[in-house]
């Protein structure tokens, strides 16, 4: 039977075993927007923004790890969900976004709400296709999906003009797909990997450096593996949290500009460095000319281009994480040689004397609620165990330091780009795909009222998130850098008018708690994990004057971080009113 | 250094551009580029002179690589091969430059398509070097226009590039 080109739409969808789709409607997808009101196979979660529903599509992809899928309309549908692909693809996410386009025969008019969709993405995706038949529609729905999430994940868009959903031919979804120009690597080079091992085992101060790569590449279980037989230290990336469990004591912490000095410092004097999914970018490597002085690298990623692109290796192996380290584990098991010990206890004494530095310490007798206390109490009162997306400034960095992950998808923040506005979309994402766990969007006043519309999806769908607000009533990670760095000049980084968030967020049906003593802190987060069928928000009135250590500043060197937690001076609420 | 990059493309529309703002996006350079079908309509040749220091030129075959479009890459440069472009080139040929301009002609075993009154059109195959040397040699008749096709390559022996 012959179907039209959005039921064949919805069909793939349903074929490819898709449960979300996160969309906004509008004229050039209105026949797919029927397609789907007369099936009940796939359910639409409509956003309030385009923004939000390609975030959302970002945050159940990462926490399930299959792609997020996302439907709008034509040109400023497609438009406004650029900032959220550009997010997927800066951290290397699999979605699938589908835009609705003007009928064939008007493109290129400058039609109503015309974009060149595949020309405005291009920069941004890891493929896109315009369909431009109705009878390639399945086969390029497949290869969208294939391409997303296979080798490095990445964003496909796929453009469909509305006459192409109009227009009618058989269906039938491929089953398999393959591509002469895309066969994506999985193991490495036996040679490569085999040299590897032995560098690694010559090693007298080694360090283990992973990245999103190994959350992406389902390979935490292996990396834990590999790690507790060498007993080598292990430190995270920003994307790489809970690739390798936080609590273990051989792990160093996050590594960067913000990471622990014990990371840092051990990236700073290791002699042989094993980086594995990760992709040695600027926030992680300082000033390039001072990176790893006396090291030799052995660099493991999926995407050959990563390799040697910022540091050269010595050690280049391109492959997936997971089957690398599997065979890794087997020819160190196999191997007569085995970690020097006697280095290795040397080493570790020194890690240990890095640690005792207590880097991430604030003050505790504060009168002023510290943001870091309220992550701390967060970690605790939800066992380690909640689902933590956040948005990005100082609340990203405190979030990421003292929450400790000891899973993978359990850390979702937009890393590579930055984007505030992807915590509160990417939670309702997460919450979706796993109703029963707690969900917490780490955020900051500024960063909130980013995608603060989507509040109101929360209500159309119950979806029950925690969000704790550090509001420090300043865009805090700004205002750290012109207090570092421009003098004291606080320019446009405080945030004047804010709206009463209790008030918003009752205005949208849900509750909010302002909390404004250290001593209410445990009770708010306490009160709102119990509201098990509402969202709460949680408006924590914070020290304005804190700032994120340690610090690595633009052009040092990983070992010259800023551990001085030297007290801010910033006008304060009261002296600006 | 420079390079010469050759690729296998697959013929698809977007797939041009989606190399032109690779070397855009990432700031690398592209000295010329060309690109046509293949005896198999699928496929498109494409080839380009690129330049960098070795660094940046294992990132851009890297980079090129990764675009699904790109069915299969060469760098040309790494191993024996020939390359050819073609130049069209106008010049003045009134009165005594004609003669000279002949003369030249016949030394780069260059080919004239069209005369007029005051003009004289030719082609020439070759090295960009040799079409460079030709152009200076002609450029003192006065040149009206030229144009140039960009570098096409391929690999000398029995080293080649195909699906
Ligand atoms: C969309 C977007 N615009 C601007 C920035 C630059 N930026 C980085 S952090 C930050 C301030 C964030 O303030 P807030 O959300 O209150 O978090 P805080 O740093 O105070 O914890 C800004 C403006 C960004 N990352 N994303």
């Amino acid at each position: 039977m012959e179907l039209t080109g959005a039921d064949i739409f919805v069909r793939c969808l349903a074929d490819e075993g898709v449960e979300y789709v996160f969309g906004y409607p509008g004229g050039a997808a209105l026949h797919i927007y029927d397609a789907l009101y007369r099936q009940d196979k796939v359910k639409h979660i409509l956003v309030r923004h385009e923004q939000g529903a390609a975030h959302a599509a970002d945050g159940y992809a990462r926490a399930t790890g299959r792609p997020g899928v996302v439907l709008v309309t034509s040109g400023p549908g497609v438009t406004n969900t650029i900032t959220g692909i550009a997010t997927a693809y800066m951290d290397s996410i699999p979605l699938v976004v589908f835009s609705g386009q003007v009928p064939t025969s008007l493109i290129g008019d400058d039609a109503f709400q015309e974009v060149d969709a595949v020309g405005i993405t291009r920069p941004c995706v890891k493929h896109n296709f315009l369909v431009k038949d109705v009878k390639d529609l399945a086969a390029t729905i497949k290869k969208a999906f294939y391409i997303a999430s296979t080798g490095r994940p990445g964003p496909v868009l796929v453009d469909i003009p509305k006459d192409i959903t109009a227009h009618k031919c058989e269906y039938e979804y491929p089953r398999t797909v393959s591509m002469r120009s895309y066969t994506p690597v999985t193991d490495g080079d036996p040679v490569l990997i085999r040299q590897a091992v032995d560098l690694m085992l010559s090693a007298k101060r080694p360090m283990i450096y992973t990245g999103g790569g190994i959350v992406l590449g389902e390979a935490s279980a292996a990396l834990t593996e590999l790690v507790r037989l060498l007993d080598y230290p292990c430190t995270n990336t920003l994307m790489g949290l809970g690739g390798y469990p936080a609590t273990d004591p051989l792990f160093v912490g996050m590594l960067g500009m913000h990471g622990t000095y014990e990371a840092n410092m051990a990236m700073h004097e290791c002699d042989v460095l094993i980086g594995i999914g990760a992709r040695f970018d600027d926030r992680v490597t300082g000033d390039l000319s001072k990176f790893c002085p006396h090291a030799r690298i052995i660099h493991v990623d999926v995407d050959p281009s990563s390799i040697s692109k910022n540091v050269p290796a010595a050690i280049p192996v391109v492959g997936a994480a997971e089957p690398v380290m599997r065979e890794m584990i087997k020819l160190v098991n196999a191997s007569d040689r085995k970690p020097d010990k006697q280095a290795l206890v040397a080493w570790w004494k020194q890690i240990g004397q890095w640690r005792a530095m207590n880097c991430l310490d604030f003050d505790r007798d504060s009168k002023l609620i510290k943001p870091q206390y309220v992550l701390e109490k967060l970690y605790q009162l939800t066992g380690g165990d909640a689902y933590i997306t956040s948005d990005v400034g100082q609340h990203q960095m405190w979030a990421a330091q003292f929450y400790k992950f000891d899973k993978p998808r359990r850390w979702i923040n937009s890393g590579g780009l930055g984007t505030m506005g992807f915590g509160l979309p990417a939670a309702m994402g997460v919450k979706l795909a796993f109703p029963d766990a707690t969900v917490a969007c780490v955020t900051g006043e500024a960063s909130i009222q980013m995608c603060i519309q989507e509040l109101s999806t929360c209500k159309q769908y119950d979806l029950p998130i925690v969000i704790v607000n550090l509001n420090n009533r300043y865009m805090g990670m700004v205002r750290q850098w012109q207090e570092f760095f421009y003098d004291r000049r606080y320019s446009h980084s405080y945030m004047d008018a804010l709206p009463d968030f209790v008030k918003l967020s009752e205005a949208y049906g849900h509750v909010g708690f302002k909390i404004e003593q250290p001593g209410d802190v445990e009770g708010a987060i306490k009160e709102a994990l119990k509201m098990k069928d509402r969202l709460v928000f949680l408006d924590f009135i914070t020290d304005q004057t804190e700032n994120v250590y340690p610090m690595i500043a633009a052009g040092k060197g990983q070992h010259e971080m800023h551990l001085n937690p030297c007290k801010a001076v910033v006008p304060t609420d009261r002296e600006l009113a | 250094m420079r390079h010469t990059i050759s690729m296998l493309l697959e013929n698809e529309s977007g797939a041009l551009s989606r190399v032109a703002g690779l070397f855009s996006a990432r700031g690398y350079n592209i000295e010329s580029l060309t690109v046509a079908p293949t005896e198999d309509e699928t496929l498109s040749r494409l080839t380009l002179v690129t330049n960098g220091s070795e660094d940046v030129i294992e990132q851009i075959t890297k980079q090129l690589n990764k675009l699904v479009d790109v069915v299969k890459l060469v760098d040309l440069t790494e191993g024996q091969h020939i390359e050819r472009e073609m130049l069209l080139i106008k010049v003045n040929a009134g009165g005594a430059t004609r003669a000279e301009i002949r003369r030249v002609v016949d030394e780069y075993r260059a080919r004239i398509l069209e005369e007029s009154e005051t003009t004289c059109t030719i082609e020439l195959t070759g090295a960009s070097e040799t079409l460079d040397a030709f152009v200076t040699a002609v450029s003192r008749a006065g040149i009206i226009e030229v144009v140039r096709s960009g570098v096409s390559g391929i690999a000398r022996g029995e080293n080649s590039l195909r699906v």
